[in-house]
């Protein structure tokens, strides 16, 4: 078999941001949550919040470095793999890759370090405001990346001389026709998958009977959080959904897994795309559903894949499927919400074992929603990298053979997979350690002592505290 | 003004890269050192000392690929893909020290395998930027926009002797910033340690000016030929006075003394390299003027560069001084 650089730089592609987008979609609203906590417990004083802060921060800081390091890989690939797209399109994504560095990650970076090991070093005050400007550090950057990545699916702003991109209005450029959708509808997927982590977390400490006024309140403020959080989602995805109708017309064909333009479309619940045969089979689906939801209206017309040649056609299955997982996982979403409010109201929400199984087993429904809600956009947008534009098959490194890229992919599946793989256990016994009290437990944690597990020196401590 | 756009931005960029060069330097010289440390509770001292500065300090290497690909987008288009291999092994160096850092601490890791993880992604990431800068100086293939050599290109004296090269030079960073940071024997140790990362890098210094006035006629023209040569002398005497500087300071004299003679010796270093090159920002085909952006994206970025660029240095130097003095035992995470 030939390998081909172009499939293999696919894949690796997949492969390093797959794993990367799991880390800001975490720490986003972890910084947000920790800086929020950092602030109540400068307001209230309480400790409940101090010891739920530092407790997050060592997550936070195992995740953010992670992120950080797998992150630094994702401008080289974008050099090393897809030179001749980097050519073409340089002059106007380098500059907001760019401003996210500037505007970002030195922001970041910087108050990491003194909301790190800074607590004894800095005012308190000081060190609250290094919390809420990590978190502001985050929104910056996806702001950015973002603003790029919309660029590419919804080009707009420029001018093309010689196969390349210059541009011609910034403002139309960064503020692209699916930007403001993505960047919202993104920023609240990755909003709800930290929600339900902390959700996951706090049930499972309250079903050990250990941390129990700490994880009481983060259990409470984080469902209030998705609550309103989850809805609104439905509202952000039904409203980019129709911005991509209007944009990227095929890519919501293949979402429906749709061959030809009808008027009274039918959401499909199964069906096997074939894409050979350009036909689907074994559908069952919903009649006029599709329609109602994509035209607010049962007799609305759906454009069809058959209307552009095959080989500008996304891979349907692939479509078709993640955004059904991802439309799953929402739903899903929803339903614990729902149940969430029901017991609050029947005043059971911290006894009903039942419900915080369930929490702690939904506790990675966020990821699965969001790469496949990925899945869904990128993939839909092929065969293109810059959509309509410039196809991912003349965008590859000239240079690269076969075997290049196959040796690199199996370097960075390898060291990915241990490096990962470590953090996830260490991430996982983090989650599941909770700090040692040295000036006496919390009184509510005071009759399961017994429950707890002590740790080793350099954690956080309750004497630490300013 | 396009003109000056470009010149405003190779001096951006080169500054970018020179602050990566020393603080980045010194946290993996840090790494590198690292295996050797007297003792464990040295180690932890050392490891402490840049805990709270190493993710600053990688994000300058961010900079200076973005900035490229935004100001010389050809130059970036050219240069990453021919150094397909070494930034791979960079960016794996680099991944196995940056989480060494976390992971190291949480309770119940391998604190061992995580400490040879810091120590060996510390070495990759040095080694495989000195083979990027043994490259760079030898110049790349290149046919119209885009690179046509092989990406392996990698294997070749020149690259693999300046690979080795940087990790000396980055264990003398690494050296000069123990020194500042320590006391006692920790810093006895580091002293020894720097003079003989210094012995091995002067070495490597005169080894690579030999090898590029003997095989590069244009750098024999550019430094020795009159008039040049009035003018350019200065940089040679530089760097023999802060080689001088470096070496008497980590025998005795001062604790920041070492660490900044370091620095002035990476700085002349680094000038003598870029005077070498001069206009080539692709050595040895494309030029400055050919590589740069269009003047709206220079200029788009310029704005915000000469904005938030000092904000960014004031606000990086505060976190450093929250952290000035000798790291001390206790210090760590919640401390």
């Amino acid at each position: 078999m030939e390998l081909d650089p172009v499939f293999l730089s696919r894949i690796q592609f997949v492969w390093v941001i797959a794993l990367h987008i799991l880390l800001p979609a975490f720490t986003m609203g972890l910084a947000c949550f920790i800086a929020l906590l950092e602030t109540a417990h400068l307001v209230t004083k309480s400790p409940v919040y101090l010891r739920l802060s530092q407790f997050w921060l060592r997550i936070f800081a195992v995740s953010f470095g992670l992120g950080v390091v797998s992150g630094i890989v994702m401008p080289f690939q974008i050099g090393t793999n897809w030179s001749r797209y980097s050519d073409a399109a340089a002059n106007i994504i380098a500059p907001l890759l760019a401003y996210e560095g500037l505007t970002a990650f030195f922001l970041e970076a910087a108050f990491l370090g003194v909301l790190l090991f800074g607590r004894k070093l800095v005012p308190p005050v000081v060190h609250c405001g290094a919390a809420i400007l990590v978190a502001v550090g985050t929104f910056f950057s996806s702001f950015w990346i973002l603003a790029v990545n919309s660029w590419m699916q919804t080009p707009a702003g420029y001018t093309q001389t010689e196969g390349r991109f210059f541009p011609a209005d910034w403002t139309a450029a960064i503020f692209n026709p699916s930007f403001p959708y993505r960047l919202t509808h993104t920023v609240t997927a990755f909003f709800l998958t930290t929600g339900f982590v902390v959700i996951g977390v706090a049930c499972y400490h309250l079903r050990k009977g250990q941390f129990v006024a700490e994880s009481r309140k983060m259990l409470s403020m984080t469902l209030w959080l998705v609550t309103v959080l989850a809805p609104l989602q439905v509202f952000l995805g039904d409203q980019h959904g129709l911005n991509t109708l209007q944009y990227q017309p095929i890519k919501v064909a293949a979402m429906e897994g749709n061959w030809h333009r009808q008027a009274g479309a039918p959401l499909l619940l199964f069906a096997w795309p074939d894409q050979a045969a350009a036909e689907n089979r074994y559908e069952i689906g919903i009649p006029g559903l599709a329609s109602l939801v994509l035209r607010h209206d049962m007799n609305g017309e759906i454009p069809g894949l058959t209307e552009v040649p095959p080989e500008d056609r996304p891979p349907v299955a692939v479509v078709f499927w993640a955004f059904r997982i991802m439309v799953g996982a929402g739903l899903g979403m929803l339903g614990l919400v729902a149940v969430g409010l029901w017991l609050r109201a029947r005043r059971t929400l911290f006894t009903t074992a039942w419900f915080q199984r369930l929490c702690l087993w939904a506790s990675p429904i966020g990821f699965v929603a969001v790469l496949a809600g990925w899945t869904v956009t990128e993939t839909g947008r092929q065969p293109w990298v810059i959509y309509g534009l410039l196809r991912t098959r003349d965008a590859v490194s000239p240079s690269l053979t076969g075997f290049d890229v196959a040796l690199s992919l199996a370097i960075y599946v390898v060291v990915y997979l241990f490096v990962f793989g470590f953090g996830l256990i260490l991430l996982l016994r983090l989650m599941r350690t909770i700090p040692i009290e040295h000036d006496g437990p919390a009184p509510e944690a005071s009759a399961i002592l017994g429950g707890q597990r002590p740790l080793a020196a350099g954690m956080p401590t309750e004497a630490d505290a300013p | 003004m396009s003109t000056w756009f470009t010149l405003i931005w190779i001096a951006i960029i080169g500054v970018g890269i020179f602050l990566y060069v020393v603080l980045d330097g010194f946290d993996l010289g840090v790494g590198i050192l690292s295996r050797f440390a007297p003792s464990k509770a040295d180690r932890e001292l050392m490891i402490a000392s840049v805990s709270p500065f190493w993710d600053g300090n990688e994000t300058w290497l961010i900079l200076g690929a973005v900035g490229l690909m935004a100001a010389f987008p050809m130059a970036f288009a050219i240069i990453v893909p021919a150094l397909y291999f070494p930034i791979l092994a960079m960016l794996v160096g680099l991944m196995f020290r940056g989480v060494a850092f976390e992971f190291r601490s949480v309770p119940g890791a391998h604190v061992g395998l995580w400490d040879i993880a810091f120590c060996g992604g510390s070495v990759l990431a040095a080694f495989s930027q000195g083979v990027m800068l043994g490259m760079f100086v030898e110049g790349f293939t290149v046919t119209g926009r885009a690179f046509t050599g092989s990406s392996f290109d990698w294997v070749a004296p020149f690259p693999l002797l300046s690979g080795a090269a940087l990790i000396f030079g980055y264990a003398l960073l690494g050296a000069g910033w123990l020194v500042m940071k320590t006391e006692g024997k920790l810093q006895t140790w580091a002293r020894r340690m720097g003079r003989l990362a210094l012995a091995v890098v002067l070495v490597f210094i005169a080894v690579v000016t030999l090898v590029m006035l003997v095989h590069q006629p244009q750098v024999f023209g550019r430094w020795l030929r009159f008039p040049n040569v009035l003018f350019l002398w200065p940089v040679p005497l530089g760097t023999a006075l802060a080689a001088f500087w470096a070496w008497r300071s980590l025998g005795g004299s001062g604790d920041a003394q070492p660490f900044l003679a370091t620095v002035a010796l990476f700085g002349t270093a680094f000038l003598g390299l870029a005077i070498s090159l001069w206009p080539m920002i692709v050595p040895t085909s494309v030029d400055l003027w050919t590589a740069a952006a269009s003047p709206s994206s220079q200029a788009f970025l310029l704005v915000g560069t000469v904005i938030l660029l000092p904000v960014i240095l004031a606000y990086s130097a505060w976190s450093y001084w929250v952290f000035r003095g000798k790291v001390r035992a206790d210090s760590g995470y919640g401390h």
